[in-house]
Order: C-alpha cells, then sequence, then structure tokens
C-alpha cells in the first residue's frame, strides 16, 4: 500500500523541478558565459556582458579547482563510459565515469539516453526500484534489452538489492528509498567506486558526481484537439559538484525522428522542421 | 539363444528358428489413461485428446459415443456436449509409462519400450520360473493392472512383430506357438506394415492384389529385394514371421530423483528449506557421477492436508545445490517472505531431473565463460534475496497498449511465445513513446474550464475541452491536447476493451498519455 502512496507521490514530482529550476537562470547566465569564454562550447546563451575580470576570476576559480581535483582524485585514471554525445559534452570529463554516481531530476527519456550509449558498447544496464520505467521507449532509445534486467520491487532491501546488482551490471538506475541513511549512502558509494560501477539516481544524492535536470520542456505536434506529440525541445543542465557551475544545452529529446540531437542555433528554422514533418 | 536372429531370413529356411521368444505388453489407449489419471478424471470419463485441432486418442466411453480418431475437436464436441478435450502431451505418456516400466523390470530383466504403452520382454527365463509363458504373461499383466494400466494384455510370439499382433489380438494372453508366426499372421490385413514405417508399399501392395501378409510373404525374397529395395525386404521378412531385429533391453535409468519425508509436517520456509539441503546435495553429486548437469528440475511438494504443488523450474545455466535448495523455497514462499509460516505442513519434498544435458558441454573453458557468469551469480543472488519473479528480462511482445507491449519474464525462464512485436499493430500509439509507463494505472480526474468532469458522449465527442486534470490533491493545467484515438480491442470475447486515448501537455512541459474507459479517467503513462 505504501508503494502505490509512493507511486502517486512521484506522479507528480516533475512539477516541482520546473519551479526549482526557475530560479537558476541568474546564475547560470554568469556561469555559462564564462563558459563561452573559455571553450568553444555552444552553450545557447544570449548576447550577455562580458568583463573581463570576471573572466579572470572565474579561470582563476577553475584552475584551483581542477588542481584541487587532481589531488583529491584516488585513481589514477578513472574510465569513461561512452554516453550520448549530446549529453557527454556537458558531463564533466566528457562522459560517464566508472565508479560514480549521477543525480538525475525525474525524466525517463533523459535517463535512457544516457543508458543508450553503455549499452550500445556492451555494457549490462539494470533498473533498480523504478517499476514504471518504459521498456518499448528504451528499446526506442537503443537500449539493448538483451542486457536490461530489471528489479522493480526491491522493497526494504534497496541498499543490498543495489549492491548486490551494483556487482555485476556496468550501469545501474535505482531511485532511493526516502529514508536511505547517510552510511548507506556512503557504504554503496564506495562499493560502486571499488566495483567501477556507474550509478544514475533519479532524485538527489549526496555524492553525486555531478546533478542532470531538465527545464523549459515544450512539445511540438500537439495542438488543442489535434495533432500528436512529435517532438520536444528541453534544456538539460548539468551541475558539476566540485565547480557547482551549470552547463546547459537545448536539446531535441526526442527529435521528430527519434533521435536525441543539439538544437541548432537557429532554432527557430529547425524548429519548424519537426512541425512539418508530422502534419 | 546364441544364435543371430536375422540368421533365418533367406529362403527357405525354417521361419522362426533362432527368433527369441518375446512377451510384447500393451496397454491399450494409454496417451489417454495417462492423461485422465494426471487431470485427476473418474477412469471412465468420456476424454478424447486432442492434438493440431484433431482427436489423437479417445477414451473407451467417447469412442462408444461415436467419437474417433481423427475426427475435429468441434466435431467430436457436437457429437458428445460433455466430452472432456485435452491437450495431447507426448512427454506425459512417457512419464506416466516409466514406473510401469520399472514395475516390469522388477519382474523380468531386460525391457525393452517400443512406445508409451508398448514395452517388450524375452519370455524364456520368465516361463521357466513361473512355469509355462501363460503364467508369466499373467503375472505381468495383473502387475501392470495394479498400476492401473487399465486393462493391459500381452501377447507372446516369436520376435518383436508377431508378439505385438498377438497382444492386439490378446485377452489378455494370446500366445502364437514357436514357429508358428507366419502361420499367425498370413491372414492378417497388409496394411499392418503401415506401421513399420512403409505406407508406399503397402499401396502399392494393395494395388497389385495383395491383401493379407500371408500373400505377401509367398513371394520370393529374391524378387521382393529386386523391386522393393533392402526396406522391401525387411517388411516381407516380417510378413513370414522372420523378425530380423534383435529385442534391444534398455539399460534402467539411474534414478536422479531425492524424495525428503518429514514426520512431523514441518510448516515453516525455512525449516523445510534446511532439511531439504543435503538431499540437493545428493541429487547434484548423483547427477555428476552420472557426467550430467540439470537444467531444469521439477519440484513436487506435498502437504499434510493433501494438497499438491508441482513446478518445473528452469536455470540459464545448470543447477547447482544451492540453486535447488532456492527454487524449493521460491516454490513453498510464493510471494511471501523468508519465515513465513505455511498453511499447511510440508511432508514431503520431491526433485527430479526435467532436463539433463552431458556435462561436458558445461565446463567453463580455460579462461573462464566469459562476463555473462558473473552476470548470473549476481542476479542469483538478488533472486535469492526477493524471490524467484524479482529480477525481470523485458520482452517486447504485440498489442496495442503500453502494457501489452511490454513482457517482463523472471530471470532464467524463458519468454512465452506471445503475439510479435513485430507486426503493424494499427491503433496502437504513434511515436516518440513514453518513457515512464504506470502499471497499474492511476486514476485521475479531468475537468472542463467551468470545472465540470469532462466525459465522452454516445457519438465519440468531448462533452467539453479538457482544462484540467488532478490526481488526490495535485492539480496541473492542460494547455494542449489531442485525441481521442478510439480503442476498441476483442469486442467478440469476453476480454473486450474499450476506451478512448489523449495526449495532454500540462502548463510545465509535461506530457501525458490519459485514458477514458468505462471506469473514467486514468493516466497511464508520461512522456518525461
Amino acid at each position: 500500500m505504501s508503494l502505490a502512496i509512493d507511486t502517486i507521490e512521484h506522479m507528480f514530482d516533475h512539477g516541482q523541478m520546473s519551479s526549482a529550476l526557475a530560479v537558476a537562470p541568474a546564475h547560470a547566465a554568469v556561469a555559462a558565459s564564462a563558459e563561452t569564454a573559455t571553450t568553444a562550447d555552444a552553450v545557447q546563451v544570449a548576447d550577455t556582458v562580458q568583463v573581463a575580470d570576471t573572466v579572470q576570476v572565474a579561470d582563476t576559480v577553475q584552475a584551483l579547482q581542477e588542481r584541487i581535483r587532481s589531488m583529491q582524485a584516488t585513481k589514477l585514471d578513472s574510465r569513461l563510459l561512452p554516453t550520448h554525445p549530446a549529453i557527454a559534452e556537458l558531463l564533466p570529463g566528457g562522459g560517464l565515469q566508472q565508479g560514480a554516481a549521477y543525480s538525475v531530476e525525474r525524466s525517463a527519456m533523459l535517463v535512457m539516453t544516457l543508458l543508450a550509449g553503455p549499452s550500445a558498447a556492451g555494457s549490462w544496464c539494470a533498473v533498480v526500484g523504478v517499476p514504471e520505467f518504459g521498456v518499448e521507449a528504451a528499446s526506442r532509445f537503443g537500449i539493448d534489452l538483451e542486457r536490461l534486467v530489471l528489479v522493480p520491487h526491491p522493497g526494504d532491501q534497496w541498499l543490498a538489492v543495489t549492491a548486490a546488482v551494483a556487482d555485476v551490471m556496468g550501469v545501474v538506475v535505482t531511485r532511493p528509498p526516502k529514508q536511505a541513511s547517510d552510511a548507506s549512502v556512503a557504504r554503496l558509494s564506495a562499493r560502486l567506486r571499488q566495483r567501477g560501477a556507474t550509478m544514475l539516481v533519479l532524485g538527489t544524492w549526496p555524492q553525486s558526481e555531478a546533478m542532470l535536470s531538465l527545464s523549459d520542456s515544450e512539445w511540438f505536434g500537439v495542438g488543442e484537439g489535434h495533432g500528436h506529440l512529435a517532438a520536444r525541445q528541453v534544456t538539460v543542465t548539468v551541475t558539476h559538484r566540485l565547480t557547482g557551475r551549470p552547463r546547459s544545452a537545448r536539446l531535441w529529446l526526442p527529435a521528430a525522428d527519434e533521435t536525441v540531437q543539439r538544437v541548432s542555433r537557429a532554432g527557430g528554422v529547425a524548429s519548424a522542421a519537426p512541425l512539418a514533418a508530422t502534419g | 539363444m546364441s544364435r543371430r536372429p536375422g540368421a533365418g531370413a533367406g529362403p527357405g529356411t525354417d521361419p522362426g528358428a533362432g527368433l527369441p521368444r518375446v512377451v510384447v505388453l500393451w496397454c491399450p489407449d494409454w496417451p489417454v489413461t495417462a492423461a485422465i489419471r494426471a487431470a485427476g478424471l473418474p477412469a471412465d470419463a468420456p476424454v478424447a485428446l486432442i492434438a493440431k485441432g484433431v482427436v489423437f486418442a479417445c477414451s473407451a466411453s467417447a469412442r462408444a459415443e461415436g467419437i474417433a480418431r481423427g475426427l475435429r475437436l468441434r466435431e467430436a464436441q457436437a457429437r458428445l456436449p460433455h466430452l472432456t478435450a485435452l491437450d495431447y502431451d507426448p512427454a506425459l505418456d512417457n512419464r506416466a509409462f516409466e514406473p510401469l516400466i520399472a514395475a516390469v523390470e522388477h519382474l523380468v530383466p531386460g525391457v525393452q519400450l517400443v512406445r508409451p504403452g508398448v514395452c517388450a520382454v524375452r519370455i524364456r527365463g520368465a516361463a521357466r520360473y513361473y512355469g509355462g509363458e501363460r503364467a508369466a504373461a499373467l503375472a505381468l499383466t495383473s502387475q501392470l493392472d495394479e498400476l492401473g494400466a487399465g486393462g493391459a494384455r500381452a501377447g507372446i510370439g516369436d520376435g518383436l512383430f508377431t508378439a505385438e499382433q498377438a497382444a492386439r489380438r490378446a485377452n489378455p494372453v494370446h500366445i502364437v506357438a514357436e514357429g508358428g508366426a507366419a502361420e499367425f499372421l498370413a491372414p492378417l490385413d497388409v496394411g499392418l506394415l503401415e506401421e513399420e514405417g512403409q505406407p508406399g508399399i503397402v499401396t502399392l501392395l494393395r494395388r497389385l492384389g495383395i491383401r493379407t501378409l500371408g500373400e505377401f510373404a509367398q513371394l520370393g525374397a529374391d524378387d521382393v529385394r529386386l523391386r522393393f529395395g533392402e526396406q522391401g525386404a525387411r517388411v516381407h521378412a516380417l510378413s513370414g514371421g522372420r523378425d530380423s531385429l534383435p529385442l534391444s533391453p534398455r539399460t534402467p535409468p539411474r534414478d536422479l530423483d531425492v524424495v525428503v519425508d518429514f514426520e512431523p509436517a514441518l510448516d515453516r520456509v525455512d525449516q523445510v528449506a534446511f532439511g531439504v539441503r543435503a538431499a540437493a546435495e545428493r541429487f547434484i553429486d548423483d547427477l555428476t557421477a552420472a557426467k550430467l548437469v540439470c537444467t531444469a528440475i521439477r519440484v513436487q511438494l506435498d502437504s499434510d492436508s493433501d494438497e499438491r504443488s508441482e513446478r518445473v523450474w528452469l536455470h540459464p545455466r545448470s543447477f547447482t545445490a544451492a540453486d535447488v535448495v532456492d527454487r524449493v523455497r521460491w516454490q513453498l514462499q510464493g510471494s511471501g517472505v523468508i519465515d513465513a509460516a505455511l498453511s499447511s505442513g510440508i511432508t514431503r519434498v520431491s526433485v527430479a531431473p526435467e532436463a539433463v544435458d552431458a556435462i561436458g558441454n558445461h565446463e567453463t573453458g580455460l579462461w573462464g565463460s566469459g562476463p555473462d557468469e558473473r552476470v548470473h551469480h549476481g542476479l542469483s543472488r538478488v533472486q535469492s534475496m526477493l524471490g524467484h519473479g524479482a529480477v525481470l528480462m523485458p520482452v517486447l511482445s504485440g498489442g496495442r497498449t503500453l502494457a501489452d507491449r511490454q513482457q517482463l519474464v523472471a530471470w532464467g525462464d524463458r519468454p512465452v511465445a506471445g503475439r510479435s512485436a513485430a507486426e503493424p499493430w494499427p491503433g496502437r500509439l504513434p511515436d516518440p513513446l513514453p518513457g515512464t509507463v504506470f502499471v497499474p494505472r492511476h486514476p485521475v480526474h479531468v475537468l472542463s474550464k467551468a470545472g465540470e468532469p469532462v466525459a465522452m458522449d454516445a457519438r465519440g465527442t468531448l462533452t467539453a475541452p479538457p482544462r484540467r486534470f488532478s490526481a488526490g490533491r495535485t492539480e496541473l493545467t492542460i494547455t494542449r491536447w489531442a485525441g481521442p484515438w478510439p480503442l476498441d480491442e476483442r469486442w467478440w470475447t469476453s476480454g473486450a476493451r474499450a476506451a478512448w486515448r489523449f495526449q495532454a501537455v500540462d502548463s510545465s512541459g509535461c506530457a501525458w498519455l490519459l485514458v477514458l474507459d468505462s471506469g473514467g479517467w486514468w493516466a497511464e503513462a508520461r512522456y518525461d
């Protein structure tokens, strides 16, 4: 019974997300403008005032953080799992790191996009505690169902089950119960590092490598009682644990041809294409 | 007896000379007898076994009402409305016949299984022991009848073919005297050779005017060989009472089943699991000693309230002792927890190998057998924590609703071959598909601008455009929507389903799949 209540509670989680992100843009804009200056990253930001000393400060902070990170690193090299290029560019290191946990805002399509790369590369994937995971959509995103394992209801043995699954799987998607204690979080994180498994957590996770969230979701192809859902534009924001700096990109998730791709800069022209395609 | 049985095949030799005396034991309507016993029906129930839509075998009471082999099921049901139609299961025949063979072996060694329901054994030793062939045959048939063979018959003759034909004419014993095989077979119809796998020859012989085995046997052996080849020569020898194939008695299989009896009955899952452990190890050790591994087991549980639970468990690789104990435990606990009390005490657990394979095929390679074994061990651990059905593999299947199209199979089981997802399935959801599918669906309320519930009228139009929807206390505004798309499935059966589907986008930009059916509005999936 508590399970059903839990699911109903989660059903509307999506609504909270956009409100939480509504306060972020001001902060994001400054940080992201620094990003455009330092790297040639295709971040969709309007022309903002670029103050030279802000850039300098940001550079210094980033350099210092890089040093701290290299000194804190527990391994010499952590291997990367390939993931979808559109999202990989936003992730720290350019991919999913083995042994790390990523916190993903409740979006099944974003999780599937992240899983598709490792699954295509031969990793086994597991989904623990997410009974509503849409299997057919997963296969459309390119996840190999032969190497996908579901444990929909781990119940009160969530920690033991997730740890056992993380021992043998490349990527584990999980939703922690609300009462997950700090100790169990720490134990699971240590297990992940040891086994080199990547965990995608639906919801917040204290030791996550990065936090991925969605905002400004906009569906195309549907009108007032006509058409059907065809394509969606959404802003994916990745916040790194150490830098705390969000990087974001506008993506087609999914595009009209069921792929995931960057929205080209001439967004107005490109957005007409999927609409025309749906008729 | 040591002369080669085929030595008498040449022309001019004494027919039947050198052939062993054989008794064939025949249980009439064996598939029906086995099925009736397995289904727990009364022995005289009208039963027909159906294979590929036609009657494969029927019981004597059904035959009396006009049911015959080869009749279509529908016609058989028309002739006898209270006919019990069961699916024909060849494996059940074999399995049920096994104890009968064992009983015959107990009396006389060297039994050959001809097919389920028919077995053959040399009678010479038994005839001396029981003081005559008739006495020996009666001893065997009465032994079979005790085990529920339902009127076993015995035929004694020189060679297998003669003895089997004698059994068909027995009541309950028919003896063809030594050397009298040709004389016994001569008046029989030539069509009997069809069962020996020579239907082409039978048709040809009929067209040549040869109607009995005796007429066929009178043809010269060399001529028959020239015209019909080796196969023809063999049936020619058969019809002359010279059975050239020796009896090949089976080697009794090792009894690999293990049975554990509990006295007094145990009523806790963990106690039973502990009690089975030693037997499970013995089971696996016996298999290993026989150079076999087991890939499927049949676990049978008997309780003190005369309940019986039987189930076959598959294994993606091969069973170990711990796996066997796990399967027994899962079967006991069902969906309950490990230390749950059972409704009635367990008195007996029996484990039988259902599918075995040579151990050589399952040996790990020099560098191990790859990562999949590791995966299997990890997932088996999760299964032993949560139960067999907790670890699932997804398979796509055909259908129009999202829940129909995804099928979940427990790790280690084979997917049930269902409807193919590759078919077009008109009426399914348009792409892209929702990433979150609610199973079961959540009830919601969909309201119009005025706050009235939105409904569908008889002509399939909405009473008002949907503006808001809510579940519990949360309420979302619908900014855009599409639909209704009708779904009207299987209206000709009791499992009919009629619904209207909608897509709706809420103010936060999240899209939903809403369904309206006779039970009201439901949120079936979310595009997030």
